[in-house]
């Protein structure tokens, strides 16, 4: 089963192309890896895919839904993990993913399966505000998955964490997790390693289309020069 | 719906809680407000038009203050996008948002119009009170419609401080008259009456106009 299906892709802010042209297919349970300098559009492509960016052009269809016609019914299928953890500063962990627990209508026992899967039980009763990055991170992590989306569209997931912390969540959001997934990295290594396709974005534009097989460090690193 | 209200509600006032940003700006700006008006009107007591026209107009810019807080924490923490995400009723955030800035408000008026009575009103509030509560929560929900509304709108600007008294003081003036002309009579030194009824219609369909306008316009607001 196809889960991403994207054509001609187009989305700018004001005058600005933020992405043109980008055509990608994705199967169930395969990774995309997306490549490309700072502002080449990855996170306008998470974003469209997420629902929470309308495409300008193009068709996207997600989990057979297509957008934005359709974004209803995918909500809740996706789980984003972003540059921003989507979580508040004054509540604690535990505060934080109940209430997102509620919107999914998920059972609160999950908060608990995933503060103990992402070693925060000991300090899901502080004020995130008082935890460290790498922390809310791994916090972030677990809302992400609470609903046990389908599909996870991952900006750096692993920013802010160290290697123990990265072990830790790759259950949740790793290959093991059996889930579709989009992650865009600046890790060319650890992308290529995790992915099916990838795709290369230079200024919006798609640069580089293939199976993961078919590339290799050295044309990861010609899209940063 | 009502599970999604209510765990949006629950946040709300756990931030507020803990970061007491609103309530008390709002609680401390109506009582300064009120004791610069009794040393600048030269005079220990008002009474009648003068005032409720004070006290709506203070509680008017104690208001816009809340309004202007209301979706800072969402849109710089990223909850709007965490709540886009949820497969629920965009509705639901429209009604929360006005249920919290309605909570903020009973709470400002819980302090003001108490401070009011003692550092301006002339004649005794007491037995104007059931009836001075009844247009201040016909008052407070036209606000928290219309506050509501524009919030959403000026949050995802980059001037949205400007961008909501500038929107919001407007479309509340009609608020403030109508509620300033029912609260008149309620103020009056010699035999307080009720309010007139045509002012409390007046403010009962404006909130209903409001309200209406708000559940149409919110869910195009939150979109991209």
């Amino acid at each position: 089963m196809t889960a991403l299906e994207v054509e001609g892709l187009a989305r700018h802010y004001g005058e600005r192309e933020a992405l043109s042209g980008v055509s990608l297919s994705l199967d169930a349970g395969q990774t995309l890896a997306v490549f490309g300098p700072n502002g080449a559009g990855k996170t306008t492509l998470l974003r469209v895919l997420a629902t929470l960016l309308r495409p300008h052009a193009g068709s996207v269809r997600v989990l057979g839904s297509t957008l934005p016609e359709q974004s209803w019914s995918v909500r809740g299928r996706i789980g984003l993990l972003g540059h921003e953890p989507l979580l508040y500063r004054e509540l604690t962990a535990r505060e934080n993913l109940r209430f997102h627990a509620r919107l999914h209508g998920v059972d609160e026992h999950r908060v608990d399966e995933l503060l103990e899967a992402v070693a925060v039980s000991g300090r899901s009763r502080e004020p995130l505000r008082t935890l460290s990055r790498g922390m809310v991170q791994r916090i972030a992590v677990a809302r992400a998955v609470l609903h046990d989306p389908e599909l996870l569209l991952l900006d750096e997931p692993y920013s802010n964490l160290d290697p123990a912390a990265v072990e830790l969540v790759s259950p949740l959001i790793g290959a093991a997790s059996g889930r579709t997934r989009v992650i865009c990295s600046h890790d060319p290594a650890g992308g290529l390693a995790e992915a099916d396709v990838v795709l290369g974005l230079r200024a919006g534009r798609p640069v580089l289309l293939s199976g993961a097989s078919g590339v290799g460090g050295a044309e990861i690193a010609e899209l940063y020069r | 719906m009502r599970r999604t209200v209510a765990a949006l509600l629950r946040k709300e006032l756990l931030v507020e809680l803990r970061t007491l940003e609103s309530v008390p700006g709002m609680s401390l700006f109506a009582v300064t407000t009120f004791v610069v008006f009794h040393f600048a009107l030269s005079r220990n007591t008002v009474e009648g038009d003068l005032g409720a026209g004070i006290l709506w107009v203070t509680l008017l810019f104690a208001a816009i203050l809340g309004v202007n807080r209301l979706f800072v924490a969402d849109a710089e923490e990223g909850g709007f996008d965490g709540f886009l995400l949820a497969p629920v009723d965009r509705t639901a955030l429209l009604v929360a948002k006005a249920l919290t800035l309605l909570a903020y408000l009973l709470v400002l008026e819980l302090i003001a119009v108490p401070a009011f009575a003692l550092l301006l009103l002339g004649p005794p509030i007491g037995q104007a009170l059931p009836e001075l509560l009844g247009v201040l929560a016909l008052g407070d929900l036209g606000v928290a419609a219309i506050g509501t509304l524009v919030a959403a709108l000026a949050v995802r600007t980059r001037a949205r401080d400007l961008l909501g008294p500038l929107l919001g003081l407007p479309l509340l003036v009609p608020v403030v008259i109508g509620g300033a002309r029912a609260t008149s009579p309620l103020f009056a030194l010699s035999h307080p009456t009720a309010p007139a009824a045509r002012w409390l219609l007046t403010l009962g369909l404006y909130d209903l106009v409001f309200g209406l306008i708000a559940y149409a316009l919110f869910d195009f607001l939150l979109e991209d």
